[in-house]
Formats: C-alpha cells, sequence, structure tokens
C-alpha cells in the first residue's frame, strides 16, 4: 500500500530501503489497475517503461534527492519523449501524437529519477471545468462516482486522491488546477505566471496559461515547486527571479502574518456549507497566530468577463496550429488546401473547442477588437492593480476555491456560461498572474470536499506554501480519503 | 447588447477555418450571443486612461543566441514522423494550394 504516502514519506522508505521502487511503482499500477475503471483518471498507461526506469533507480540505489523513483502522472497536455500525447482530442488521437522531444518540466523531473506512469485525463485541450469535454469521456470524482472531478486537470486531480500515483502534473489557466483539487480533497499550487516553464506544455492562452503540481499535501508541493521551477531558456516568459527553497519557508507558525478575508467573494449563491468551511477556516488560521483583515477587490466581479474574452481569443490563435499538416487527424480525398484545413479542424475539434475559437475570432475581428480585447486588457489592468493595493497591506488573502462543491455529471450540459461560472473566483488571479493554492477545507453536508484558496503576491509561492501547510497540519482535512 | 445572428456565425466559421452544419450555426448562435450578453458588463467600466496589459511578467525584449540549446537537436526526421501526410524528401506532402475545391 505504499501508493497512499506522500513524497516525502516515501522518500524516507526509499533512502532507508525499507521499500523499493519497483514496489512504489507496481502499488500504484496496482491501484490504477484496480480503481480506475470506474474514475477514468488514466488516459494513456505507460507502464512497462515506469518499472523499467524504477528497477534502474533499485539498481543504482541513490535516493538523495526526495523525488528519485516517486511515481507521478501528468496532465495529457505535457510532452514526453516517446509516449503518446494527445490533449484528449480527437484532432491528437486519430493518430496519436508521439512527441520526439520533453517538456522542460518532465525532462527535469526525469533527470532527478521521478517515474512517469503515463497520462491524466483533462478537458480537450484544457478547455473546461469538468473533463467532460474529453474525448475518453468524463473522470469521476472519487467521493462520488456521480459527480465530475472538476477540471480541466480532473484526471491528474482524481488520480491523486484516489491514490493511484504520489503526485501529478496540471496546468491552470483559469483555475483548472485548483477547482479540481477543491473537488478530489487534494493540494493543487496554481504558480505565478512565469515561475514554472511551458515549454512543450501545449498551450491554451499563452498570457495566462502556468504548470503546477497537485499532492497529496502542501509539503510536497514545495518539494516538487522547488525542482521544476526557473528560468528556462526555451520559455523566453519564464522568470528570472530565483528559486527558494520552498520547503524552508514551512515553519508552521503563522505568527505576525496578515491574511486578508475579500468582501467580494462572499456573494449571492455561494452554497451555505462552502461559506461555513471557508469561516471556519479563518477560525483556525488565527488560532495559528495570524490576523485576519477585511478587504476588497473591487473589479472581482469582472473578472470572468474578462477572462472569457481574453482566453477564447488566444485560443483562436493558438490552435491555428492544428490544421493537419505537422501532427494530428487527417482527412482523405481533399485537392484543396484550405478545404483541407476546414475538414481537419471541424472533424478533429469538439464543440467547446470550437465554441471559444468563435467566440475570439469575433472578439479579434476588425470591428470588435476595442469593444471586446482591448476592453478586457484594460480591465485587467484594474484587476491586477485590486491585488496590487491588497498585497500593500496584508500578506496573503484567503477565499474558497469556487462557490460550490463538485457537480453531477451532465448538470450543466447546454449551458456553456454556467460551466464558465464555475471559474469566478479562480480566476481572478489568472490576471494578475499571482500564485494560489488549494488546500481541503472539510466536507458539505454530502460528504464532498471543501477547498480553501490561498493567494500570495507575484513571486510569493514561499507565503502561500507557508500558511497552507500550517493550516493543513493544524486540521488534517487532506489526509481524509474516498471509500473506493 | 450584440447578437450573433447565424450569418455572424458562418462569417466567423469560415473565417477559423470551421464547417459548421446548420444544426450547429443556430446552437452557436444562440449560445454564443448569451454569453456575448454576459461580457458586456465590462462595458459599465470607465477604462479611459487606464493602460492595456498584455502580460504580467514584468519582462520586455527576452533574447538568446539564434542556435539551438544542446540538449535542442532533435531529429528533424523524427519530427516529420509526427505528420499524418505523405513524406517526399524530407518535405510533408500536403494538398495543392490551388487545387480544385
Amino acid at each position: 500500500m505504499s501508493n497512499t504516502l506522500t513524497i516525502s514519506s516515501a522518500h524516507e522508505k526509499l533512502r532507508s530501503k525499507k521499500i523499493s521502487a519497483v514496489e512504489l511503482v507496481q502499488s500504484c499500477i496496482d491501484r490504477i489497475e484496480s480503481v480506475d475503471k470506474d474514475i477514468n483518471a488514466v488516459v494513456y498507461k505507460n507502464f512497462d517503461a515506469a518499472l523499467q526506469q524504477a528497477k534502474k533507480c533499485d539498481e543504482e540505489g541513490v535516493f538523495d534527492h526526495p523525488l528519485t523513483g516517486i511515481p507521478y502522472l501528468t496532465k495529457d497536455v505535457f510532452c514526453e519523449e516517446g509516449v503518446p500525447t494527445t490533449a484528449c482530442s480527437n484532432m491528437l488521437r486519430d493518430k496519436d501524437y508521439t512527441p520526439p522531444f520533453h517538456s522542460t518540466t518532465t525532462k527535469r523531473l526525469t533527470d532527478l529519477g521521478a517515474i512517469s506512469l503515463g497520462k491524466a485525463n483533462t478537458d480537450e485541450f484544457t478547455m473546461g471545468a469538468s473533463t467532460e469535454t474529453s474525448c475518453y469521456g468524463v473522470t469521476k470524482n472519487p467521493w462520488n462516482l456521480e459527480c465530475v472531478a472538476g477540471g480541466s486537470s480532473g484526471g491528474p486531480a482524481a488520480a491523486v486522491a484516489a491514490d493511484e500515483c504520489l503526485f501529478a502534473l496540471g496546468t491552470d489557466t483559469g483555475g483548472s488546477i485548483r477547482q479540481p483539487a477543491s473537488f478530489c480533497n487534494c493540494t493543487g499550487l496554481r504558480t505565478t505566471y512565469g515561475r514554472t516553464s511551458r515549454y512543450g506544455v501545449m498551450s491554451m492562452a499563452s498570457s495566462l496559461d502556468t504548470i503546477g503540481p497537485l499532492a497529496k499535501n502542501t509539503e510536497d508541493l514545495a518539494i516538487i515547486l522547488e525542482a521544476i521551477a526557473g528560468k528556462d531558456p526555451k520559455d523566453g516568459t519564464s522568470g528570472n527571479t530565483p528559486v527558494p527553497k520552498y520547503t524552508d519557508a514551512l515553519t508552521g507558525n503563522l505568527k505576525g502574518m496578515t491574511i486578508g478575508l475579500p468582501k467580494e467573494y462572499f456573494i449571492e449563491g455561494i452554497e451555505k456549507d462552502v461559506e461555513e468551511g471557508i469561516r471556519a477556516s479563518v477560525k483556525v488560521l488565527e488560532e495559528l497566530g495570524a490576523t485576519i483583515k477585511e478587504i476588497s477587490l473591487p473589479h472581482t466581479q469582472y473578472a470572468a468577463s474578462t477572462y472569457y474574452i481574453l482566453c477564447p481569443s488566444e485560443v483562436s490563435s493558438n490552435m491555428a496550429r492544428y490544421d493537419g499538416i505537422r501532427f494530428g487527424h487527417t482527412t482523405e480525398g481533399i485537392n484543396n488546401l484550405n478545404d483541407y484545413y476546414t475538414a481537419v479542424r471541424s472533424e478533429g475539434f469538439g464543440a467547446e473547442v470550437k465554441r471559444r475559437i468563435l467566440i475570439g475570432t469575433y472578439a479579434l475581428s476588425a470591428g470588435y477588437f476595442d469593444a471586446y480585447y482591448r476592453k478586457a486588457q484594460k480591465v485587467r489592468t484594474l484587476i491586477t492593480k485590486d491585488f496590487e493595493d491588497a498585497f500593500a497591506s496584508v500578506d496573503a488573502i484567503i477565499s474558497p476555491v469556487g462557490p460550490n462543491v463538485s457537480f453531477k455529471i451532465g448538470a450543466h450540459e447546454g449551458d456553456p456560461l454556467a460551466m464558465y461560472l464555475e471559474d469566478v473566483f479562480t480566476i481572478p488571479q489568472v490576471m494578475a498572474g499571482i500564485p494560489a493554492l488549494s488546500v481541503p477545507c472539510g466536507f458539505d453536508s454530502n460528504n464532498m470536499p471543501i477547498g480553501l484558496q490561498i493567494m500570495g503576491p507575484q513571486w510569493g509561492e514561499e507565503v502561500v506554501l507557508k500558511v497552507g501547510d500550517a493550516y493543513e497540519k493544524a486540521t488534517q482535512w487532506n489526509e481524509k480519503k474516498p471509500n473506493l | 447588447m450584440a447578437k450573433l445572428e447565424p450569418k455572424d456565425v458562418r462569417h466567423i466559421a469560415k473565417l477559423a477555418r470551421l464547417s459548421l452544419s446548420e444544426e450547429e450555426v443556430e446552437k452557436f448562435s444562440t449560445e454564443l450571443t448569451s454569453i456575448l450578453d454576459y461580457l458586456d458588463n465590462l462595458q459599465e467600466l470607465d477604462t479611459d486612461g487606464v493602460e492595456p496589459t498584455a502580460q504580467v511578467t514584468g519582462q520586455h525584449n527576452s533574447f538568446r543566441e539564434d542556435a539551438l540549446l544542446p540538449d535542442e537537436k532533435i531529429d528533424p526526421d523524427a519530427l516529420l514522423e509526427c505528420s499524418p501526410l505523405p513524406i517526399t524528401e524530407h518535405q510533408i506532402q500536403t494538398p495543392s494550394a490551388h487545387g480544385s475545391s
């Protein structure tokens, strides 16, 4: 049962030779084989290669780095050399796209001896909040198989929560790590934009996309972030800010800290149990020594609109590369190039991808650019300034991850706007490019997990990890496991 | 309030190289109109004099040598192998840009 371990505890056992890397990898494989037919978190199994790599780790017998020999899953948008990577889209599934190169993140993890078990489910090209747009079907929530695991990183979140791996990599553009983490009772970190390299990760909205870890506790997130953060010459938008030793920030003591509670996140329509869960968390943080201060982030209500202009605009541009020439789906019997593009794209993309391409193409088209795209870019400035003003007087900000817990599969069918509004509390941070963490903070009356969001200033991952770790050690909500 | 008529949907679909069935055109016309209606709340905000934000890194031009990095040496044939189209003399053979529709 070593699959239930955290990274830090597995590392101790590997180093003291109480378990082998092969045993650890095999325990995750066994778990996937026994529970994943119900959950559908894993879309590509790379088990033979994983076992081979584990054997090599054991033979070398050096477990100095905490990630050596640790098995993980990546969301199906991270390129791994020789491993099919499809963005859970028929566009790339048709002729399984097998990249001949690694993303910077999977390269760094592989070089440290971490072991990839395969690919985890996502909404198609990460567009969605439930994994219902995946061409492999929805990932079910380990806490209630009739509910969604969230999205778009629903596969990674469900797999971590169900102990199918020790950690997973996800991407967060509008909440895609934090919301599924909160739905499944695991921890997930959206990093500062530019803190982690985007090289080799399929893009959705390039000015908003970030990559980050999902794990069983905050300490593990700190370990992973230390390994994957930092400047990458292959990603011109990655930042030069030095990478601190994040684990050193986890003191468990919040004395002297001021934490902001923004009133705009307690709106009408928020689920009662979610609000109560957050209010109870406030008390815990006070007991840990923090001072709670009510603050205002006045442009919060405009964030979703801003996002659903900027994101589809960037989507319409990024998706242009899928034209059936260099990779992906193809179609027979068409002699004209323009017709070929149109046929390939119409057959390969699902409805949500088409919807966002259409919105973006409209927003960027002649006559509408100023009213939509330019306007949204200006509001983005105002939202960013909200956070700058707030962080002048607080060290961190807390809120619910979302207004509700996980919802029933199909609940938003035929209502794309309702699905978009799942992200209302996870979008403002994206506009400002700041880091935000989701940690488990209790359960609603139906025993579905609730998530606490902890935001920090730009490059302030140390602060959010410190608060998350202290909260988690005091409450241990993250240690609750679903019955499978 | 913007309303996206079916003819507008057909036009933007053409710009985006998507062909839509009549049912899709109808569906997207209704859905996109309601989404655009929601997005209209931005118009209540006075943004005169506010600078637009294109990115938040604080970086400006980011230059590097125009040369392969040591770990970037990918075999061009391995990249060509990803194409679903026939490969002729290390090039992808596509349908003709001047072919008949």
